[in-house]
């Protein structure tokens, strides 16, 4: 059972504005049906650019009904202009507040918005040139980035709750980290060397991440030993530690992978009982 | 809430009151340990004998030293599954199927990062398994075939009889388990007529309390213990007895048995009851896995073009407990893996409703929701739906018929 607010209740229970709207000034559609949540906005806009009435349609769970249905409410008497400062934190918080797995219900509110103000101003959305990151739920590196840089996101799972990125399959979960990684350091200052410590920790995650899931599809899986200097000490398990080919492995893709992600210097060892 | 119309019985069930009482003395009681010498414990290992009997009754086992006490399902799952391959250790090839309880698909997972490779065997859309996938599938380094007797999500019943035959017949050493949580005290169940090596079960689906449930191990069945300490359950399962809860289980065992024939009439009689009524008063509504032999107490019914949690929210302000295999349910963004499986379309994917009923359901409450549930489909939640179109064209095709 879901920890709902009283607002979110009252308004997938009684909704404000849903339906249809004849002729409206501006029409907004983010998601849809096979991601399991979509949202269709219209609004009526009068000459000076005023919001004049809202009204949606939505499929989806109870908050997002309640998303949808406070952000009609939200934007009835405001300015085109005004309504576009509308963030998916203002809606929350109207809603006295969502369960971090429902936060993307308010980010789908504020997409649609977007869609319809830009709809309403004649701009062309074109996200054909886009890169997708997650094709379960169609989004783009550039959402994506957005996302990390608006809510301050570091990890894979805070992604998925505002964008859905990464929450059926998880095939793209390594490239989603690699991402937010790469966002997060362009804000951080450059870093020292690294302790041994901090390097173990940093490559068991990178192993964790980007090697492991590969190995194990074919039967195998890695294990970090020890790590000395530049060194990285593994041992090959399963399938692989029989695996003519291992030598290979261990130098064409773990050793790449870790000078990616670690450093250029890294060499890979195998580890022998 | 005043009113609760409990349509989820396999989630979890009511505990009879006939079971209760006869576990209360086990509390203030008679709460000696069955371990012990003085007969005052003697006294409470009798009852839990009685209940293993109870047990090894309702599963057909041949011998009470086959019945094990555990905490429940996932237990016995785990126990069943870690433990035959403890003792198989240069096997490394295991055998399920895509529909199975998350707590099974769960372990699964686990065991391939340990290096087991594992053959997820496919269903059709009705939710029935391709005997010939599981024929070609077992080889010579097959450790453990596991996979559950009925569904917990559609109700849908797999072939347990012909899949035993199958795996011994291709390969003699591979070890048989059925979790059979969902399919005890709704349908015989009997371990010797079938080359069934374990079978688990769980208490709290039955009418019994929840944190018990029992492994049956067939006679010379080796394996390794999951709990390890005492010499209770006959060494396999080490641990003070979990008395009043065990005799619950017996009782429930015992009632179960007796219901069974109540289950296959007049609980199959409202399930038909409330799946037909559903189905003739909404257009969007079609269900899941109907056509496929089904427990008698389960309905999965898709509205299209709708998602379920909002659905279930509307239920539960009405006093109705269901179920959905809707992602936002489960605090996941996928749906029900079951549904997948299947290949129910994504329009109704996001829109399952499982009705669970059990003997305790009436008759005027399956009334109940035959007269509220449709109006909240079509006139509240249809409504709010983006594909107004597409819900016209089904309700155009619903008249037509």
């Amino acid at each position: 059972m879901w920890e709902y607010s009283e607002k979110v209740m009252e308004h997938y229970r009684n909704p404000h504005n849903a339906g249809v709207m004849e002729n409206p000034s501006a029409v907004g559609e983010t998601g849809s049906i096979a991601c399991g949540d979509a949202l269709k906005l219209y609004l009526k806009i009068d000459k000076n650019g005023i919001i004049t009435d809202a009204k949606f349609q939505t499929f989806g769970c109870g908050s997002a009904v309640a998303s949808s249905s406070i952000l009609t409410d939200m934007v009835i008497g405001k300015t085109v202009d005004e309504a576009k400062k509308i963030t998916n934190e203002d809606i929350v918080k109207a809603l006295g507040g969502l369960p971090a797995e429902k936060i993307h219900c308010s980010v789908m509110g504020q997409e649609a918005l977007e869609a319809a103000i830009n709809n309403y101003l004649g701009i062309e959305e074109d996200h054909s040139h886009e890169k997708i990151v997650c094709r379960c739920f169609n989004v783009s590196e550039e959402k994506l980035i957005q996302q990390i840089k608006e809510h301050n996101i570091k990890t894979v799972q805070e992604a998925t709750n505002y964008c859905k990125v990464a929450g059926s399959c998880g095939r793209c979960a390594p490239e989603v980290q690699h991402i937010i990684d790469k966002v997060n350091a362009l804000n951080e200052a450059p870093k020292k060397p690294m302790t041994k410590t901090q390097m173990i920790v940093q490559i068991s995650k990178v192993l964790d991440n980007y090697v492991s899931d590969e190995l194990r599809k074919d039967g195998g899986d890695i294990e970090l030993i020890d790590v000395e200097d530049n060194k990285v000490y593994v041992k090959l398990q399963g399938s692989c530690s029989a695996c003519p080919s291992s030598h290979l492995t261990l130098k064409n893709f773990v050793e790449n992978v870790l000078r990616e992600h670690i450093s250029k210097d890294i060499e890979v060892v195998e580890y022998k009982d | 809430m005043n009113k609760v119309i409990y349509l989820d019985n396999n989630a979890t069930t009511k505990v009879d009151e006939r079971i209760f009482e006869e576990m209360k003395p086990y509390f203030c009681e008679k709460y000696g340990n069955p371990s012990s010498i003085h007969a005052f414990g003697g006294e409470v290992s009798h009852a839990v004998k009685k209940a293993r009997n109870q047990v090894k009754e309702m599963l057909g086992a041949e011998n009470e030293r086959e019945i094990i006490f555990t905490a429940g399902g996932s237990e016995s799952a785990n126990m069943a599954i870690k433990g035959v391959l403890d003792l198989n250790k240069d096997k490394k090839h295991i055998i399920t199927s895509k529909v199975e309880h998350p707590c099974v698909l769960n372990l699964y997972k686990w065991l391939e990062k340990r290096g087991y490779r594992v053959t997820y065997l496919g269903v059709n859309s009705e939710g029935e398994l391709d005997l010939n996938e599981l024929r070609e599938s077992v080889t010579e380094d097959t450790a453990l075939v596991s996979v559950m007797y009925a569904n917990n999500e559609t109700g849908v019943i797999f072939p347990i009889e012909q899949m035993g035959e199958i795996i011994k017949s291709k390969n003699k050493n591979t070890k048989f388990f059925v979790d059979a949580v969902q399919a005890a005290g709704k349908i015989p169940i009997n371990v010797s007529d079938m080359q069934i090596d374990m079978l688990g079960i769980s208490g709290h689906k039955l009418h019994a309390p929840k944190g018990v449930g029992a492994l049956y191990i067939k006679k010379g069945i080796m394996l390794t213990p999951l709990v390890i300490g005492g010499h209770q359950e006959f060494g396999k399962r080490a641990g003070t007895e979990n008395v009043t809860s065990i005799v619950g289980l017996g009782v429930a065992a015992d009632l179960a048995v007796d219901a069974l024939k109540e289950e296959n009439t007049t609980v199959r009689a409202l399930r038909d009851k409330l799946e037909k009524g559903l189905l003739e008063r909404i257009y969007n509504a079609r269900v899941n896995g109907g056509k496929a032999n089904r427990v008698p107490n389960t309905s999965n019914i898709s509205f299209e073009y709708i998602e379920g949690e909002l659905i279930l929210l509307h239920l539960s302000d009405i006093g109705i407990c269901a179920s959905s295999g809707s992602a936002c349910t489960s605090g996941s963004l996928e749906p029900s893996h079951v549904l997948k499986a299947m290949g129910i379309p994504f329009t109704s994917m996001h829109g399952s409703v499982r009705w669970s009923l059990s003997r305790f359901t009436t008759e005027e409450e399956i009334d109940y929701v035959l007269e509220h549930v449709p109006n909240i489909i079509i006139n509240k939640i249809n409504k709010l739906s983006p594909y107004q179109q597409q819900l016209e064209d089904l309700k155009r095709q619903k008249n037509m018929k």
